[in-house]
Parts: structure tokens; C-alpha cells; sequence
């Protein structure tokens, strides 16, 4: 039977391993980056290993490009070394004793190919990654960001249909990622098949990846164009991770009561009902005084719990109902005097906060669960 | 009352070595110095009478005058092979053991590094009973293809690997389970079954370890006395191996005696020296 998935990757699957169970339902179309992002522990390594083929799933399946890969019912199962695809490990995983050019040939070898006809296709990827003249030195000669590159190449030295990396650019320093995460996506765009993504880096996902899951204890809380999640989060966890205020609240029209305490005025779009709000820390106004009446709708107390500096701001982390993060420069820090334990007021205008349904996690056109025990 | 050490004297050298290195006084605790150079004293004494007595003046002669070279030839040869059996059926076994799992697998780990503990003789003895002309796999050997293996060269590498390859099959073992099996899973992601797993990224992984096992087996088997005895008996050029050589010569001949255990002595300085400049640097041999 082939899955409405078509010609990409289709995981509909659980994987239980001791009290952890990851229960996914996703597609990834050839040519796509799938994102998944979440925090240590919520399953993203277990999905790149059931696809990979290094753990079979417990129940449900997973197909690629229209073939079974898996199938806990059916009993299928096909082993790592037989599935075309290419894995880039977290810390790469380069064979120590062997070269460059031999860590990159490995996969053409391994499958059948002669040392010569081996060492040719090897060549190709070598030169695309621009590694030619690294092509003879040992992994440990290499910098982070080189390594990076064979272990791309390595992979993809194996044509394979399906790319899988994990965490590619967490092993490298500040200094070196921001040009090997450009590198990175160029890659990734000429890659023709479907390739799933993880990381815990936001902007990792935000920038690589076409399409977005966020998966918290091996469940997927939402999935959408980086774009959307970053705009709309729906948990604590993502809106953590793209730096917004987010509440959970019962809309009335233009009012909204929050599940933890306050209440927020905002633009009557007739909206009812369980609802996120999301606001932006630099659309907070601090004052320490209580401010004069005025268009913004929304003001309240809060005091400072802590405040920490940012790039070119300071973060102030308030108790108040409700609580919030906003962020003052440093010259205003320094005018209103504040400091831990300070008494001050918040105002945002009604217009800056992002009223959303907290349903929106799967977003319309994206595949809808197929298989009721992951989906229940 | 806390009771204060009086200053004591530190000298410009060691002053400069705690400074650079940090750390507290470096001399040794009185009740530990002495058995500490008893103990030193009782391992390299009887290696330097071996220097002192040694016939020096006509070593050449003393060498030649016995059966030396043939033993030393013999001693060497199925050292070797020995080693290289090891190697060929003892690191899959390593590899079993290591790496799979069934039924009894911690019975046969014990059983295969029992030879470790056993006195040798005792192995010679076993040996003896299995593959004697009556013993109960010798027999048929014996029946069906007129193989007698006691008392022949064979008998002294099945001796020595019986002793010798425990060594191997435990270092190997050891390296194959502390190994980083995340090289193993890549390799298997690029497609190499898992028989290309093991030769092209397992056994080069482990190689630094496959070595040191070598060497020590090679040691091992060089040095065995009891178990050869007892299985492969004493039979000049045939079965009589250095070190049965040397206990014979000691009692005609010991200055022959002490030449052939300076030869061995030579011999095991130059596997120690090799070992510890590839394999032991600052690092175990398990």
C-alpha cells in the first residue's frame, strides 16, 4: 500500500523504551528540511535512529520513498546497512584511522563498489565540499568545521535517498558556524531527497529547515513553517526558545482572562474561547512610576526578580500579575534606577500582543494522523 | 593542642618543581621505604647475578656447545605460530564474547581465562588426557587418521596456545567493550554489513590493544615450560622448547644454562621495550 506520504519519508510510529515512549506521526517531501526541535531528552536523537534504521520501532511504521522500511505489524524490517540513507552524527563520527578520502569513499565501498570506482565517486563529493587538498590528512588534523564537511560528505558519498543530521552544527564554535551553517543550507538545497533535521538550537531550525516540528516528550506539541512557530509558539518551551512572553487564557471578545493570573485588553476580533498570547519582551514599556492614562490598554505592577545582560540589552525578568520578561536598555536601567526588587509598571498596547487558538498546532496541509494510537 | 612541624629545608630544585606543578611533598613516608627497596631488591638481584655470572669470555662457545640453537629456533617458530593461531580463532572469540549474547556466555568467559589461573602443568595434564592416543578426542585422531599429536611440535603449539591465548581473547575482549560502538553505527549507516563492520572499522579500532594481546601471547607461549612438558615431553629439536632447555642444561651445563636465559632475557627486554613504546604509553594493556 503506498502512504499518502508518496515519495518521501512517512514516520508513523512509536518507539517505548523503558517508562520514554516517542509516538510521532510525520512526512517529510523529497527536497524538504524537516525541523525537529526540541530540548535534551524529548526523543529527536530516537527518531534519526528508528529512521536510520539503528532501532526498530515498537509499533506503527515508516516508509521512504513508497517502500516499507519498517512495520512493527507486519514484522518488516530492514536493516541500517540496507536503507539508502545518509546519517551526519552529532560529533560526526569519522572513522579515526582512516583518511579523508578513504572516510568518504567508505559508503561507495561498503556497497559494493571496487577500490578505485570507490575512490572516484569519493572524489566528487570531495571536491564539491571543497575538501581536495584535506583529502589525505586523519580526522583529528581537522578543524570542527572541516569535519563537518567530510561528515556531509561521507554521507551523501552513499546517494542516499533519505539525509539525516543530528545536531550538525552543535560541535562547533561560535566563530565558525554562522559560515558553515550558509554552507550547510546550500547543501541542503541541492539535496534532492527528504531530509530530517534535529537540533535544539532555534535558529539552526529557523534557518535551515523548510518545515518545522517541535517535539517535547516524545510527543510533536506543533509543527509548521519556522516562520509560524516562531510567531506563534504554542508551549512554554518554544516561546523560551524564540524569546516571547506567552500566556494561556479564555477569550471574551476584547478581554482575556489568563489561566495564571491578569488579564489583557485586546483588539475585539470576536475571538472566544481557550486561547495563547504571545508578546514580544521588547514591546513591554517599563516605568517605574504608575504611568499616565493613555492608548495603551494594558498596565499593571510587577517587580524585578532579576536582570540580565544581553547583547545590546538588558533582560528584565518581572513577578507580577502576570509575569513577564522585558527588555530595557541599559541607559534606561540606569535613569529608573532599577534593580532586583524594584516596584514598577508595565504597559503594552493591545495591538503588540498576538491573540492565537491554541488548537493552531498542526497547521491546514500538513498530514493528518492516520494511525489512531499515535494520534489516539 | 595542635602540635606545628618545624620549617624544614626545601631545596631550590624541588622548590621549582612544586611551583610549577603544584602539589604537596613528594618524599616517601619512612614505613614505606624500606619494604619498598626489599621489594625492588629481591626482583632485580637475581637479574643481575644472571649479568654477573654470566660467562661473558666464552658465551659463543657456551651457546654452541648445547642444543641452543635448535631450541631457540623451536622456541621461536611455535612461539610465532602459536600467536598467530591465537589471532585467527581467538579475536572472533573475543568478538563473541564481547558482543554477543546467549546462554552461558559468562560460563565460557570464565572458562576461557581459567588457563590464566591454572597451573600450567595442570593444562598439559588435560591436554594430555584429550588428545593422548587414548584419550577421548585423541583416540579417533588416532583411529582415523593415524595422528599422534603428544610428544611431536604440534603438541608443544597446542600446549602454548592452551596457555598463551587467554592473554589475547582477555585484552581483546576488553578493548572491544570499551570501544566506542558509535563507529560500528556509522559504519552501518553507510551500508558495510556487519562482517565489513568488523574488518574495516572494529579490528582497526582495536588494533593498538590486537597488538599488545600479541606480544603478550608471544611471551607467553615463549616462556611456557609446564604445560609443554607435560604434553609435548622433552625431545631435542623436536619438543624441547628454550626454557626446557635451560632447566636441562643446569644440571650438565650451567653456563649454558645461564647463556640461553640471557638469550631469553634479551629476548623479553626487546618485547617489554617494543610494548612500551607502542602500546603501554601512560595507558593499560586490558
Amino acid at each position: 500500500m503506498r502512504h499518502e506520504g508518496e515519495d518521501g519519508l512517512v514516520v508513523d510510529a512509536e518507539i517505548r523504551r523503558g517508562s520514554f515512549s516517542l509516538a510521532v506521526s510525520l512526512a517529510a517531501a523529497p527536497g524538504q528540511v524537516l525541523g525537529v526541535l526540541g530540548p535534551n531528552g524529548a526523543g529527536k536523537s530516537t527518531l534519526l535512529s528508528a529512521a536510520a534504521g539503528l532501532t526498530p520501532v515498537s509499533a506503527g511504521r515508516i516508509m521512504l520513498a513508497g517502500q516499507v522500511m519498517d512495520d512493527a505489524d507486519a514484522g518488516t524490517f530492514v536493516e541500517a546497512s540496507g536503507r539508502p540513507v545518509g546519517f551526519v552524527f552529532q560529533n560526526y563520527r569519522l572513522f579515526p584511522h582512516l583518511t579523508v578520502a578513504e572516510n568518504v569513499a567508505f559508503s561507495p565501498r561498503a556497497r559494493g563498489l571496487g577500490r578505485r570506482a570507490a575512490r572516484s565517486a569519493a572524489s566528487h563529493w570531495i571536491d564539491r565540499l571543497r575538501l581536495t587538498d584535506l583529502a589525505d590528512r586523519k580526522p583529528d588534523q581537522l578543524s570542527g568545521g572541516q569535519a563537518q564537511r567530510v561528515a556531509l560528505a561521507r554521507a551523501l558519498a552513499g546517494q542516499p535517498t533519505l539525509l539525516l543530521l543530528d545536531e550538525p552544527l552543535s560541535a562547533l564554535d561560535a566563530g565558525t558556524r554562522l559560515d558553515v551553517q550558509a554552507e550547510l543550507k546550500r547543501h541542503l538545497a541541492d539535496f534532492t531527497g527528504p531530509c530530517l533535521l534535529v537540533t535544539h538550537d532555534p535558529l539552526e531550525a529557523l534557518v535551515l529547515a523548510d518545515q518545522l516540528i517541535v517535539l517535547e516528550d516524545g510527543r510533536i506539541v506543533q509543527e509548521g513553517t519556522p516562520a509560524h512557530i516562531a510567531r506563534r509558539p504554542a508551549t512554554d518551551y518554544v516561546a523560551k526558545l524564540v524569546g516571547l512572553n506567552l500566556y494561556a487564557g479564555h477569550a471574551d471578545g476584547s478581554q482575556v482572562a489568563l489561566t495564571g493570573g491578569g488579564a489583557f485588553v485586546i483588539p475585539d476580533q470576536g475571538q472566544h474561547g481557550e486561547v495563547l498570547v504571545a508578546v514580544r519582551p521588547s514591546a513591554l514599556v517599563v516605568s517605574n512610576q504608575r504611568p499616565q492614562p493613555s492608548s495603551a490598554r494594558n498596565t499593571w505592577p510587577a517587580k524585578i526578580a532579576g536582570l540580565t545582560l544581553l547583547a545590546d540589552r538588558v533582560r528584565l525578568d518581572l513577578d507580577g500579575q502576570p509575569p513577564a520578561l522585558a527588555d530595557v536598555t541599559p541607559a534606561a536601567v540606569a535613569e529608573l534606577s532599577l534593580d532586583a526588587g524594584s516596584q514598577v509598571w508595565l504597559t503594552v498596547k493591545a495591538t503588540e500582543l498576538e491573540v492565537y487558538n491554541h488548537d493552531h498546532i498542526r497547521p491546514e496541509g500538513s498530514p493528518s494522523c492516520s494511525w489512531r494510537r499515535v494520534c489516539g | 593542642m595542635v602540635t606545628r612541624t618545624a620549617p624544614s629545608h626545601l631545596t631550590a630544585r624541588e622548590r621549582a618543581r612544586r611551583t610549577a606543578r603544584g602539589g604537596a611533598s613528594r618524599s616517601v613516608p619512612a614505613p614505606l621505604l624500606a619494604p619498598a627497596l626489599i621489594a625492588a631488591a629481591f626482583l632485580v638481584l637475581p637479574l643481575a647475578g644472571l649479568l654477573i655470572r654470566a660467562p661473558w669470555g666464552h658465551l659463543v662457545a657456551a651457546l654452541s656447545g648445547s642444543d641452543a640453537t635448535q631450541a631457540l629456533v623451536l622456541s621461536l617458530w611455535t612461539a610465532t605460530v602459536t600467536t598467530g593461531v591465537s589471532l585467527v580463532i581467538g579475536v572472533p572469540l573475543a568478538w563473541v564474547l564481547a558482543r554477543s549474547s546467549f546462554p552461558g556466555q559468562r560460563l565460557l568467559r570464565a572458562l576461557v581465562t581459567l588457563p590464566l589461573v591454572l597451573p600450567p602443568v595442570v593444562g598439559g595434564v588435560a591436554l594430555l588426557l584429550a588428545f593422548s592416543r587414548v584419550g577421548f578426542v585423541g583416540r579417533y585422531l588416532d583411529d582415523w587418521f593415524g595422528l599422534t599429536i603428544p610428544f611431536t611440535p604440534l603438541a608443544v603449539v597446542m600446549a602454548e596456545t592452551f596457555v598463551a591465548m587467554p592473554f589475547l581473547i582477555i585484552t581483546v575482549e576488553g578493548a572491544l567493550r570499551s570501544a566506542d560502538r558509535g563507529f560500528e553505527e556509522a559504519a552501518a549507516t553507510l551500508g558495510a554489513t556487519r562482517m565489513t563492520v568488523f574488518r574495516r572499522v572494529t579490528v582497526p579500532l582495536v588494533a593498538p590493544s590486537l597488538g599488545a594481546g600479541a606480544v603478550l601471547c608471544w611471551a607467553r607461549a615463549l616462556g611456557e615450560f609446564g604445560a609443554t612438558i607435560t604434553f609435548a615431553g622433552s625431545f631435542p629439536g623436536q619438543t624441547e622448547t628454550m626454557p626446557i632447555a635451560v632447566y636441562y642444561a643446569l644440571e650438565n651445563d650451567p653456563n649454558a644454562a645461564i647463556a640461553l636465559s640471557l638469550v631469553l632475557l634479551l629476548v623479553s627486554v626487546v618485547v617489554l621495550v617494543s610494548l612500551r613504546d607502542r602500546w603501554l604509553r601512560g595507558g593499560s594493556i586490558l
